[in-house]
């Protein structure tokens, strides 16, 4: 009898890139459902308009690059770089602002590098810096979050769509009226007006930890990236980094001055701390690979996070403090490459 | 505004220079030529067979350094020859100059024919023919680099190229 | 046990995979009678093929030797059955490179006669180490774990290094294979006798034989002999059940907790490692007179109706055997020489078993996989290699034919044990790129040799040229000083004599 010919191994290898991205899609799914809880169903729309353009766009970037959009669709890693975009939207968003940040992220930040695989920058940071800088009102729109006791306004499902797609609110509404700041925003504007820290968690936004909704938010952040842990999809070394590059400074500061720093705490449940340690940062493709090379990668992260927060201009610091780690990635790589066995000195350099 | 305008007048101006800078730097400051000689010499494929148009492989390194010669004249070294002195020295991948890149072969003296002239004796530049006046003459097969000029000085035209691909 | 204990050392990474085993391990070993023709390659080993020394038409019994060792590097082949050589020609056989290689074949006659016996044996122990060496060259006995490198020759080299102890591998980690587990019940007797022979060639007095913890049958059998025959000498040693535990250089790394030095050996750590079949084919060999003429196989896959575990004489074909285990079943699309890790994949059934053939795998093709992916950079692949490389590198540096990036990143040090192929996300077939990529690498370093002898032959040439044009100058500034001294008249007759010459 005659058989095939095949090259070791012959056994299937059970991991699956699609299968992975669409795990960290359902991880995303409670804090998904707290934010629109607690933000209203505007982060949805900017779900689908982000979903919409990024999956249009990468099928448009492989018709254009000569390669069947299919390859690149099956993988689901644009649904992720759609899904992260929108969290770092506030849910009172343009339809425009979303689309350019999302073909930004789809057209420069991943294909023109060379696609999956080959992107320097982590693409939905890269989005999000753009029309950061680009859009500057509307990405300080952010509203109140729904607690009771504070003056929540109930925006309904079709005002909400009706400013997605038109950028206009209804008609007894202002800006001025449905804006607030986030707590990170009080936070850095309080202690920069020398108010203590202390006086600053008395404003009524302020939750536990973090911001009230925030929290819960980074709650669930947690309790997914956990559950992605657990099932091995991401490692441990980057969520250690960044919890460790950020807490550590900022506990640090906190017990020199504590009235004049947050404390990490505070930190580490407001803005995207958690969603940027188990989520963003751990973008396989532009972090560093090997295992200390992640630890460090994470801890740059991390402490860039917290330079931002205490010098910087912006109110949270996650997407730049990512891109700027991303440049670092070669570097970080070269350096901690692990000891060969066999080897005398710690791998050999050329 | 004009603060602006001037940082970014500024910024551009500065990088500019710096630039100018640096490219005129790189392409002038004479660089440790001797060590790049015998740099590039090992990227060559030491076949000796004059086909560049230097006699042997380190006077066209030495032209190659000096800026006398293009990288793109070693038809044995082929592409792959071409890719890695283009890494090593900065320039830009030129396609071969003349004709395909030779694959590897050998010469092969038919045996039937030679008169042992030990004409070809002295063309070899490695000394891979072995013979001697009236006697057979023959090629080591394993020392033959497949330059090709022993070819040429067989007044008989006993010597052909073999490929080994 | 008062033998000093060494610390255990860790492998990194590893996988624990799904084993397989209880399939083939649940009946006892099956002997194969003789088959009607028997084709042995003349190389069964690593190194130079053995010579035959038979012709066409001999009658040659059991255990007879028909082909005699070669070279610095190879091993003997004994006929595994008595019968007539009929033909010494090329047959397919399951190498890697090149599908037929010259085989004698012999015609059973059934009787099964063998050539010696065992009676007036001298014992083992009154033979000095190098005559025990030579005795066990003799035997064809080689590596039987899937290497086949010859014992004597690896005795030998053992011999010029400093040894603290001997390891019997027992571990057998790769999935499906059980044929050592099987050995270890049910000749445990032979293997521990095996392991006194080596222990007393290289003068050592200690030896740990090291089994997976999931062989719990033949830790018990082997622990019952040991105590029987009472050799503090021998430890048994359990490791965890990891692939690739059983390399020879993760096992030393497991046993001593020492790194075997790139391109080195274990016999540079102190070490010697052995199969524990090796060994008891050396107990066979030395104590019974029995050549290496069979072996126990595993037989096993869903392409077989009866997995199981035989013993076969070396040179019956795999069809034969499959025969015996039942025949093939509807899923029977590929057939795998060796593990469903680092095995060989043949075309067809005819090829003979030899002295390396492990286990028989019949599996249905791997599911298809979609699409080849890029590189994603997870890590998955660099957490469970044994070596601790980076492959997501080694791949980088290998689609870029980086000669040097890759040796620096260690690609001549992997052993290709498969363990990154079954994480990849993206499903990237590294270990065949990385088997390339050496290939490559062999290939580019050959040509650089080759160029730096042709670049010593041609200087050397100038260098000769020259020489010889100095002796040329120098002759002629002589004669032109010996012909002034002369004076004119002698330049004159010079001139007179040649116009002469000329007019003739």
């Amino acid at each position: 009898m005659d058989f095939v010919r095949r090259e070791a191994p012959y056994l299937a290898p059970k991991a699956d890139v699609a299968s992975m991205m669409l795990q960290v899609l359902v991880a995303l799914i409670p804090a998904a459902l707290a934010h629109v809880w607690y933000f209203g169903p505007g982060f949805l729309f900017n779900l689908i308009v982000a979903s919409i353009v990024c999956v249009g766009a990468e099928a448009l970037m492989m018709r254009a690059r000569g390669r069947d959009p299919e390859i690149a669709l099956a993988d689901f890693s644009v649904l992720v770089t759609a899904a992260l975009l929108a969290f770092a939207l506030p849910s009172l968003t343009p339809w425009w602002v979303t689309a350019t940040g999302s073909l930004f992220a789809v057209v420069v930040a991943k294909h023109l590098y060379g696609g999956l695989g080959f992107n320097v920058f982590n693409p939905a940071m890269a989005g999000y810096v753009v029309i950061l800088v680009a859009f500057p009102m509307d990405m300080n729109l952010w509203v109140a979050p729904r607690m009771g006791d504070i003056d929540y306004i109930d925006l309904t499902v079709l005002q909400t769509l009706n400013y997605t797609l038109t950028g206009s609110l209804p008609e007894a509404l202002t800006f001025d009226a449905l804006s607030r700041a986030t707590p990170l925003d009080a936070m850095q504007s309080g202690l920069r007006n020398m108010r203590t820290y202390a006086e600053i968690r008395t404003n009524p936004m302020m939750g536990d930890f973090g911001g009230r909704g925030w929290e819960w938010i980074g709650n669930l952040f947690a309790f997914g990236g956990f559950w992605l842990l657990i099932k091995k999809i991401i490692r441990w070394q980057i969520p250690a980094g960044v919890f460790a590059g950020l807490l550590i400074p900022a506990g640090l500061m906190y017990i020199i001055a504590p009235g004049s720093n947050a404390s990490p705490g505070f930190h580490l449940f407001s803005g995207a701390t958690i969603l940027c340690a188990f989520f963003i940062a751990t973008d396989p493709v532009s972090a560093a690979t090997s295992p200390k090379g992640r630890f460090i990668y994470g801890c740059g992260i991390g402490f860039l996070i917290f330079a931002i927060r205490k010098w910087g201009s912006y109110a949270d610091g996650v997407a730049f403090a990512v891109l700027m780690m991303n440049m670092a990635t070669p570097a970080i790589d070269y350096i901690t490459r692990p000891h060969i066995v066999g080897h005398l000195t710690r791998g050999d350099r050329s | 505004m004009g603060s602006m305008w001037t940082a970014i007048l500024t910024i551009t101006l500065i990088s500019l220079v710096a630039g100018l800078a640096l490219s005129y730097a790189y392409r002038t400051l004479p660089s440790d030529s001797g060590e790049l000689i015998e740099q590039v010499n090992e990227l060559l494929p030491q076949t000796q067979c004059a086909q560049c148009g230097y006699p042997g492989c380190r006077p066209y390194a030495k032209a190659i350094v000096d800026g006398d010669a293009t990288i793109n004249l070693c038809p044995p070294g082929g592409d792959d020859t071409i890719r890695r002195l283009a890494g090593l020295l900065g320039n830009d991948i030129l396609p071969l100059a003349e004709g395909p890149a030779s694959g590897r072969a050998v010469a092969v003296i038919d045996e039937s024919l030679c008169i042992g002239c030990t004409h070809c004796l002295g063309a070899c530049p490695v000394d891979a023919i072995v013979g001697a006046q009236q006697l057979m003459h023959t090629i080591i097969e394993a020392e033959c680099t497949g330059c090709e000029l022993c070819v040429a000085p067989c007044p008989v035209d006993c010597i052909s190229m073999k490929s080994l691909s | 046990m008062s033998a000093p204990t060494y610390d255990l050392g860790k492998l990194h990474g590893g996988l624990r995979l799904q084993a397989h085993k209880k399939i083939s391990t649940a009946k006892p070993i099956r002997h194969i009678p003789v088959p009607r023709q028997l084709i042995l390659p003349i190389t069964q080993h690593a190194g130079d093929p053995a010579q035959p020394i038979v012709s066409i038409g001999e009658r040659v019994f059991k255990g007879q030797l028909i082909a005699e060792q070669e070279g610095s590097l190879g091993a003997p082949v004994h006929a595994s059955s008595s019968g007539r050589v009929v033909a010494i020609e090329p047959w397919p056989v399951s190498r890697r490179y090149g599908d037929n290689a010259p085989c004698i074949v012999i015609e059973c006659d059934g009787k099964d006669e063998a050539i010696g016996t065992a009676d007036n044996l001298p014992g083992y122990e009154t033979l000095a180490p190098r005559d025990l060496l030579s005795r066990i060259l003799q035997g064809g006995i080689v590596g039987l774990g899937g290497a086949v490198f010859p014992t004597a020759q690896k005795l030998m080299q053992a011999m010029s290094c400093e040894l603290e102890f001997l390891i019997l591998n027992g571990v057998e980690c790769e999935p499906y294979i059980s044929c050592d587990d099987v050995l270890m019940r049910e000749y445990a007797h032979e293997v521990i006798a095996g392991a006194q022979i080596l222990l007393h060639a290289l003068d050592l007095d200690l030896c740990y034989v090291v089994i997976e913890s999931d062989k719990p049958v033949a830790i018990r059998r082997l622990g019952e002999v040991l105590a029987q025959l009472d050799d503090a000498r021998i430890v048994l040693k359990q490791v965890p059940t990891i692939y690739p535990s059983g390399g020879e250089d993760q096992l030393v790394q497991l046993v001593t907790n020492r790194e075997v030095p790139s391109g080195g050996l274990p016999t540079d750590v102190g070490c010697l490692v052995q199969n524990v079949g090796t060994a008891a084919a050396i107990h066979n060999w030395i104590n019974n007179n029995q050549p290496l003429v069979s072996r126990i196989t595993t037989v096993t896959g869903d392409g077989v109706a009866r997995p199981m575990n035989v013993e076969a004489r070396l040179g019956t074909t795999i069809a034969d055997i499959i025969e015996v285990a039942g025949g093939y079943t509807d899923r029977a699309e590929q057939l795998i020489i060796g593990g469903p890790m680092t095995g060989k994949s043949v075309t067809s059934d005819r090829v003979p078993l030899v002295k390396a053939t492990n286990c028989i795998l019949v599996i249905s093709k791997s599911p298809s996989v979609s699409a080849e992916l890029p590189c994603i950079r997870c890590g998955d692949c660099a957490a469970v290699c044994p070596i601790q490389l980076l492959p997501q590198q080694l791949f980088w540096y290998a689609c870029a034919d980086d000669e040097a990036k890759m040796r620096s990143y260690g690609l001549t040090d992997c052993i290709e044990c498969g363990c990154c192929d079954l994480v990849c996300p993206s499903h990237i077939p590294l270990t065949a790129d990385f088997r390339t990529a050496k290939a490559r690498i062999r290939e580019l370093a050959d040509e650089k040799a080759r160029a730096a002898r042709a670049r010593l032959r041609f200087e050397a040439r100038n260098e000769r040229l020259e020489m010889e044009q100095t002796l040329r100058d120098e002759e002629l500034a002589q004669q032109k000083e010996s012909a002034r001294k002369a004076g004119p008249d002698a330049i004159a007759e010079i001139l007179k004599r040649k116009q002469e010459q000329d007019e003739d």
